[in-house]
């Protein structure tokens, strides 16, 4: 049989695409706009492959599906959208203290509340920071395309199994709605049969899972495991896409919708002589403090902006990651809105004026 | 392998319990007196028994017996607070060769975890859920239980359960028996032996019907609780019996074990590559052009935008996805933005669609729009604006009145809906009308050398890509572009040589 790889599939789609592809077994959700996709997607498409597909009676039963599947040693998933995922805290909790991998979809939307189903991303604290109890992080992709919510979906299943613990991919309403031509990636080959699965013997012993570690050394020592392991992926794992950013002086950063934005704003501003780079992010966390860092002594950058669909969540990690050694501006628009490049441009052109001043 | 334990210990069990920390590893770690060690003891016996032990997972609940993986040699994971059931159900999908034990307190199952309980029960979960119902919490100190007995004292209720604020003690076998899917549920009690000689037969029934793979089964066990409770051994037996009986009554609601087949074992995931291929990569169709091929008119300099807008069921939304079709079978970059949610429930609907050959910054349309496809009115109020001078307007003119734009504008009307109803003889097909005099406006208008040539094919790959799976559909909206184009260029003819 001869087959096509190129598609057109909404965002929501294609992660769904991905996930089957990367080999993933089972999906557990729960209707949420608009995320909703998603578990249409995996309601047609799962049981087709004998894959299990459940839509579970709350958000807080299907991530506690997942962590059932995973113990197995299976690859499974779930999708949500910020309210949905504030009620899976818990369990995402659990999962990095059981240390299992799982992969978790936020199709962001407006917020605090029930708020509405506009785009957003202020999600960005409760993923990146640990939404639930304990110190603990999460592997978080923003995609910015439908190609790369294949992709990244793909790909989290891998780089959640390598280290063991929850990842999220992060996108926002319009990234999940829309829809782009994309190329879909070789199905792989499954090779998933984790030796710490529940019920495995190992010396006599048939494994457990649990998270309970009543000596407090004990526990000391398991966070000081975790938080050795997210020093390791900030230092090997940070991805970001840089756009013209050396000679920039003056580089927006942005992910998801808001970086397609910033990229039409950067070309519209370079056409006007300006000279503006972006840095989009293509994991939170990680965060790409590398890429910012490389700013400071270039010798152009002057300022930076953080474009978001938020009151100022990532601009944090940004102030962080170079020190405050930059002045760091925030554009932003909430409530589902998304600014548009002209309102960027005229930001980034006061901003210059002031530097000039 | 089944084993009949007589005396001393299952093999179940651990020899020695050296998952528990500290020098004690003989005994549990429950307080004496304690119904949870005999119950961990039958059911140990039950897996023993039925020759599951390799492949049994228990799920251990928040509460006392968050530590049964001390004592039980089988697979095990402690859950989160009332989960243990949504947990089992995600075990028992992902590996259905497993067996699934939740064991869970009135507190993890009764009140924080109780929609998780019901649910699986209503699915017919292959799973055994064992309750342990001692009228208190006991891991917190001897709080009120959802099944602590009116009047009852608590630490959070020192004056007694008062029924008219705390509500009466949840019945949970009386609540799952209203359910269709379960197979057996029974209440058991854990006082004098004759009581345990039952709870035993109740707990290797519902492990036997565990192991055939018979669905659901659920075992309340009341259970002493003394040193919360405050009693002496005596006075506990006699509190269940007397009091706790009265209202949670002992015996059989439902068994279903014997009328029950085994439930076939689902077949396994489907892993092949070239499976995974077959259902998710489309088939390759003798249509599209070579990776390299590339539109040279000089309106795909410059990205296009498009935006359509009408009402649901106007095959707003597909007259787009056949637009992005196109433009993804002639190499472009293309997005497509719909209008989502409440604004669609509202029974409007919108759509944004970007072509060009570089990368698409964002796909939404609120200004310099180069084509607008109004199919209602509405639609066209709202949007007139965001079309850019020289724009082109297309609307169907047998549902609306030539619009009144300023004449930097292009504006066509097609009888849309009209020809898709009385020639097509399907009015859902109006979408394909339009593209059809949609393919006269650019073909004439816009394109130049062969991309002319090439943007007919363009269309028709469009529909027959588009609804590939449905011959059809195909059929009949190749037609109403034919149509629609049909008529679109016998009115460009007669403008030419007006008679």
């Amino acid at each position: 049989m001869e087959y096509n790889n190129r598609l057109l599939l909404k965002g929501n789609e294609a992660l769904v695409y991905g996930a089957l592809l990367a080999g993933c077994d089972c999906f557990f959700g729960y209707p949420i706009t608009p995320a909703s996709e998603i578990a249409h997607s995996a309601a047609a498409l799962f049981p087709k492959l004998n894959r299990v597909f459940i839509q579970a009676e709350s958000e807080i039963a299907a991530i506690n599906m997942v962590i059932g599947a995973v113990a197995e040693g299976r690859r499974a998933m779930t999708a949500s959208s910020g309210l949905g995922i504030s009620l899976k805290q818990e369990e995402v909790s659990y999962l990095a203290a059981y240390e299992m991998p799982a992969v978790i979809a936020d199709i962001t939307r407006g917020g605090p509340g029930l708020g509405n189903i506009g785009p957003e991303q202020a999600d960005y604290f409760q993923l990146v920071k640990g939404g639930g109890h304990g110190s603990y992080k999460c592997l978080v992709f923003t995609p910015n395309s439908v190609q790369e919510m294949c992709d990244m979906a793909y790909d989290s299943f891998r780089m959640a199994e390598k280290y063991r613990m929850p990842a999220y991919i992060m996108a926002d309403g319009v990234i999940g709605q829309m829809m782009e031509s994309l190329t879909l990636p070789e199905p792989a080959a499954y090779d998933y049969d984790p030796e710490w699965k529940m019920g495995r013997i190992v010396d006599g012993k048939a494994n457990i899972i649990t998270s309970i570690y009543l000596e407090h050394d004990d526990l000391e020592e398991l966070n000081r495991r975790l938080q050795a392991k997210y020093r390791l992926i900030e230092e090997t794992e940070q991805r970001a896409e840089e756009f013209m950013t050396d000679d920039a002086e003056i580089v927006l950063v942005a992910y998801g919708i808001s970086s397609r934005v910033a990229a039409g704003a950067v070309a519209m501003l370079r056409e006007e002589g300006i000279r503006a780079g972006l840095v989009r992010p293509k994991m939170v966390f990680p965060f790409p403090k590398n890429a910012l860092r490389k700013l400071l002594n270039n010798g152009h950058a002057r300022a930076l902006v953080s474009v978001e669909l938020s009151a100022g969540q990532m601009i944090e990690d940004i102030r962080l990651a170079i020190d405050c050694r930059l002045p760091v501006h925030l554009c932003n628009r909430m409530g589902g809105n998304i600014p548009s490049c002209g309102d960027i441009c005229d930001m980034v052109k006061a901003i210059r004026k002031e530097i000039k001043q | 392998m089944s084993e009949t334990v007589k005396f001393g210990k299952s093999s179940v069990f651990f020899d020695t319990f050296e998952r528990r920390p500290g020098p004690i590893r003989k005994n549990m770690h429950y307080c004496p007196g304690c119904g949870h060690g005999i119950l961990h003891k039958l059911i140990a016996e039950a897996i023993g028994h039925c020759g599951i032990q390799k492949d049994t997972v228990l799920i251990a609940p928040v509460g006392c017996a968050v530590f049964a993986y001390y004592y039980f040699n089988c697979g095990s994971i402690s859950v989160a607070h009332g989960r243990a059931p949504a947990v089992g159900t995600g075990v028992s999908r992902a590996n259905p060769k497993s067996f699934v034990i939740s064991y869970q307190g009135d507190g993890d199952l009764g009140a924080i975890g109780f929609n998780e309980f019901i649910q699986a029960a209503n699915r017919g979960e292959k799973m055994t859920v064992f309750f342990v119902n001692n009228a208190n919490y006991g891991m917190t100190g001897g709080q009120m239980a959802p099944t602590t007995l009116p009047g009852q004292k608590t630490m959070t209720s020192p004056y007694g359960r008062n029924t008219a604020t705390d509500g009466f003690p949840l019945k949970v076998c009386e609540l799952a028996n209203a359910l269709e899917a379960p197979v057996y549920i029974e209440r058991v009690a854990l006082t004098t032996t004759p009581r345990i000689r039952d709870a035993r037969k109740a707990v290797f029934k519902a492990v036997e019907n565990l192991r055939d793979r018979k669905g659901f089964s659920l075992v309340e066990v009341l259970s002493p609780c003394p040193v919360n409770l405050k009693m002496s051994a005596q006075e506990i037996n006699a509190f269940i019996e007397e009091r706790m009986e009265k209202y949670f009554p002992l015996g059989c609601f439902r068994d279903r074990s014997s009328e029950t087949f085994p439930a076939p074992m689902p077949p396994p995931p489907v892993r092949d590559p070239e499976k995974v291929k077959e259902l998710l990569f489309p088939r390759k169709l003798n249509i599209g052009v070579p990776k390299t091929f590339r539109n040279e008119s000089k309106i795909f300099n410059y990205e296009r935008r498009i935006k359509i807008g009408g009402f649901g069921g106007q095959g707003i939304l597909s007259l787009g996805i056949m637009l992005a079709n196109m433009a993804k079978l002639r190499n472009f970059n293309v997005t497509w933005m719909p209008s989502y949610g409440p604004e669609q429930r509202g029974g409007s609907a919108s759509c944004s669609i970007i072509l060009s050959h570089s990368k698409i910054p964002s796909p939404l349309i609120d200004r310099d729009c180069n084509l607008l496809i109004a199919m209602t009115q509405t639609a066209l109020e709202k949007y007139i604006h965001e079309l850019k001078p020289n724009g082109v307007l297309l609307y169907d003119s047998s549902t609306m009145k030539r619009p009144d734009v300023t004449p930097d504008k292009k504006v066509l009307g097609i009888d849309a809906l009209d020809i898709a109803t009385n020639r097509v003889g399907n009015p859902k097909c109006a979408n394909s009308v339009i593209l059809g005099a949609l393919s006269v406006i650019l073909i004439d208008h816009y394109l130049e050398g062969e991309d002319k040539l090439d943007f007919d094919r363009a269309f028709e790959e469009a529909i027959i890509d588009g609804f590939s799976s449905k011959p059809e559909v195909i059929k009949q909206n190749l037609y109403a572009f034919y149509e629609g184009k049909k008529v679109a260029l016998e009115r460009d003819k007669a403008k030419d040589n007006p008679a």
